[in-house]
């Protein structure tokens, strides 16, 4: 229990408050003597009661106290914040993207981003584009796009028109909608982060890609999460050569590298599997290789945890090793195998990204950011086109999220230290 | 020691026997083999390739025999060093591995050097001044590094590495060393070419090592054997080399085991982008033409360098920390 009396003041006790300098001076003036006496009836729990803040501290579950934790470490909280936002954001995102993100926009391949603008000619007109003239350099077989200045085109926002090309969407690939948050002009176009090979949108298979490639994520680490717990678990309470078997195979997946084991797995892939098929399997190769860091840790806390008393106590109670793992020790080392995950889930996303790259990972018509970026594989694609490698930045910002979130959890996990 | 050093060679043998099984199922996996796809695409071009010579390709390397038997056949070929037949390059596994492995051990053993040099410096500082705008600096420059796609830092290092410093773009040595046999100057210029591809490889390796480092240090340095060394008067820089930074060195060496992976997968992805001469890109081709005996060779061959590669860092550790009680394991 904690150890309240020493945060309690003396003065609070009754009768406690006078020192003993005080009181030699007092009888050397003979003088009556002056005390305090508390009329109110004695307290016996004066020193155990809590006020109400101490009480919010002291007596919060182990789950509060974590919560309590976690929000001093601004970064996770933001980190956390940003991720949520982003989650949400794959449920809708046909809404957000400006166009259909397997819209062709054949008169617009590899068009450079399209700038915003505030101002046209002095006057404030609000978030505008200008349209692009394309003109074809025979020379170098190209387009080459310039900005038209004469007229501005306002962007429109939540807007429900097919006045432009590429408007109309099904939601969720089964609803009819053209609603969205932002679209360009009538007729217009409006390119924020450009096009690409097809003169598709990159702006808004960026969006639609944060739907697989987060998924991915999500779902690996919550097979091998199941795995890891499950395996680790039965290795971690029975010891013996249950554990020895499992440790040896967590030494032999772990010393694979996991990339060309990854390669080798999607390539295994039969050519014939559709698309969404052969994302499933992607998902569940990236969640069956990485369990063996969960299951290691899972191991090493259920090893310390079943020697304590109250372990003990439910074993000589009668529970059943499934009750004692699930009841007892699991909530014990929940938060840290929770942070643990958070943690995992960026090595999943940068490998659904880098094996979608080159092209043994999802395949289009699915979007992911990986895929995306397998446009960018070649040389002339930086050089040329480097709007092409945006896909980039949002992976790179949600695993960096990821990692803050993990760091702050793992702070948080174990609140009594 | 020699005890400890012959019974982590007896278990290193189990662990590659557990790998090979792993690889052949995984060689195994995608319907169909190298033969039947080969047959289909002759006759789609109108060729027959003759009955005898498929006859031959099928009993020489117990295409369609039962699994297990097939598995053993390549296992005893492995350990007689036999690694199969490259169905694609018609020729034997062992003579076109051969080069590419040799690259992959530099490509890999200058990484490793490469992460050491560069964390061990920036480790240490961010630790003895925690919390100062250079440890911010470092610490998110780090992060930077573990989240950026190596296959990126490849692409765009690769594109800066040619517009400023004109170094030649893909591969590890120039087109006029491509077939010179080995000299000083092609070594030279394999140096040369060898920097994008171990800063590469090594960012994201050389971030976790930074932050690894770090922290223990850190717990050192709050120990109290360190306060008592300060009060004392032992000069700053004594108090920090002497004890502290020897401790920290532990997961130095005994982080091998998770580096070493991580880097030969980077290096197979990051060879790829910027088409090096090693194993990686030639293990995606293997891959994806159903080429199984080459494809085999070198997942064997990666996870064994792996293995070795842990094995000689658990060594190392040991020489180097006595209080780690060789065969502690043995006793258990």
């Amino acid at each position: 229990m904690v150890d309240t009396t020493q945060s309690q003041p003396d003065a609070a006790r009754p009768g406690a408050s006078q020192t003993a300098s005080e009181a030699s001076e007092t009888t050397r003036a003979s003088e009556p003597l002056k005390h305090y006496v508390n009329k109110g009836p004695f307290d016996p729990n004066a020193a155990v009661t809590l006020t109400p803040e101490q009480e919010e501290y002291y007596l919060a579950s182990q789950w509060v106290l974590m919560w309590m934790k976690f929000k001093r470490h601004k970064l996770a909280v933001i980190s956390g914040v940003y991720l949520v936002l982003v989650y949400l954001s794959i449920a809708i995102s046909e809404i957000l993207a400006p166009y259909n993100f397997s819209h062709r926009h054949t008169d617009f391949l590899y068009a450079p981003p399209q700038e915003v603008y505030w101002f046209h000619e002095g006057s404030f007109v609000g978030p505008f584009v200008y349209d692009y003239e394309v003109t074809l350099n025979m020379e170098f077989l190209r387009s080459e796009y310039t900005e038209d200045r004469s007229e501005p085109r306002p962007l429109r926002f939540f807007c429900t028109t097919s006045d432009y090309a590429g408007s109309d969407y099904k939601f969720w690939g089964v609803w009819d909608a053209n609603f969205r948050i932002v679209c360009p002009a009538q007729n217009s176009h409006f390119f924020y982060l450009g096009t690409d090979r097809l003169g598709r949108d990159i702006q808004s298979r960026i969006i639609q890609g944060a739907r697989i490639s987060l998924t991915v994520g999500l779902v690996g680490v919550i097979i091998s999460f199941v795995l890891g717990m499950v395996i680790g678990g039965v290795a971690g309470y029975y010891g013996g050569w249950v554990d020895s078997i499992v440790q040896r195979v967590i030494e032999v997946i772990r010393s694979f590298p996991a990339l060309p084991l990854w390669m080798a797995l999607s390539a295994a892939m039969p050519v014939t599997w559709s698309p969404i098929l052969v994302f499933m399997g992607i998902t569940v190769i990236l969640g069956l290789l990485d369990w063996p860091g969960l299951a290691r840790a899972v191991r090493s806390k259920l090893l310390a945890l079943r020697e304590e008393d109250f372990a003990v106590a439910a074993q000589l109670m009668g529970a059943k090793p499934k009750r004692i793992i699930g009841r007892h020790l699991m909530p014990s080392f929940m938060s840290h195998l929770i942070a643990s995950a958070t943690l995992a889930i960026p090595s999943m996303i940068l490998g659904e990204t880098a094996l979608s790259f080159l092209g043994l990972g999802l395949r289009p018509p699915i979007t992911s950011w990986g895929v995306l970026l397998n446009e960018a594989q070649n040389f002339n694609a930086v050089a040329l086109y480097p709007w092409l490698l945006y896909p980039a930045i949002p992976v790179i910002m949600v695993v960096l999220a990821f990692q803050f979130l993990g760091d702050g959890l793992r702070d948080a996990a174990d609140p009594y230290k | 020691m020699l005890g400890y050093i012959i019974h982590r060679l007896l278990v290193m043998i189990p662990t590659l026997l557990v790998i090979s099984v792993f690889v052949f199922i995984i060689i195994q996996l995608p319907p169909g083999d190298y033969l039947t796809t080969m047959v289909a695409e002759l006759q789609s071009q109108g060729e027959e390739i003759s009955r005898e010579r498929l006859e031959y390709l099928r009993r020489e390397f117990g295409i369609g025999e039962p699994l297990v038997k097939q598995y053993f056949v390549w296992l005893a070929g492995l350990l007689q060093g036999n690694l199969g037949y490259s169905f694609e390059y018609e020729l034997p596994v062992s003579d076109v591995i051969g080069d590419r492995a040799f690259l992959t051990i530099v490509v890999s053993f200058s990484t490793i050097v490469f992460v050491y040099i560069v964390a061990f410096p920036i480790g240490v500082y961010s630790a003895v001044r925690q919390y100062s705008p250079g440890d911010y600096a470092l610490t998110f420059l780090g992060f930077i590094g573990l989240a950026t796609p190596n296959f990126l830092l490849a692409l765009i290092l690769m594109y800066l590495a040619n517009v400023y410093f004109g170094t030649s773009i893909g591969g590890l040595v120039d087109d006029e060393f491509r077939n010179a046999p080995m000299s000083w100057d092609k070594f030279l210029n394999v140096l040369e070419n060898l920097w994008v591809p171990v800063v590469v490889i090594g960012t994201s390796g050389t971030a976790g090592m930074i932050r690894r480092l770090r922290a223990n240090l850190l717990d050192e340095l709050h120990k109290q054997y360190v306060v008592t060394a300060r009060a004392k008067g032992v000069p700053p820089k004594k108090a920090l080399i002497k004890y502290p930074l020897r401790m920290a060195l532990n997961p130095f060496i005994a982080d091998i085991g998770n580096l070493l992976p991580e880097i030969i997968s980077g290096s197979a992805i990051v060879s790829i982008v910027l088409s090096l001469e090693t194993t990686g890109p030639m293990l995606l081709r293997s891959l994806q033409s159903q080429d199984m005996f080459l494809a085999g060779s070198f997942l064997m061959f990666l996870a064994m360098l792996t293995v070795i590669g842990t094995l000689i860092s658990d060594l190392a550790l040991a020489v180097l920390d006595p209080r780690i009680r060789l065969g502690a394991e043995v006793a258990k």
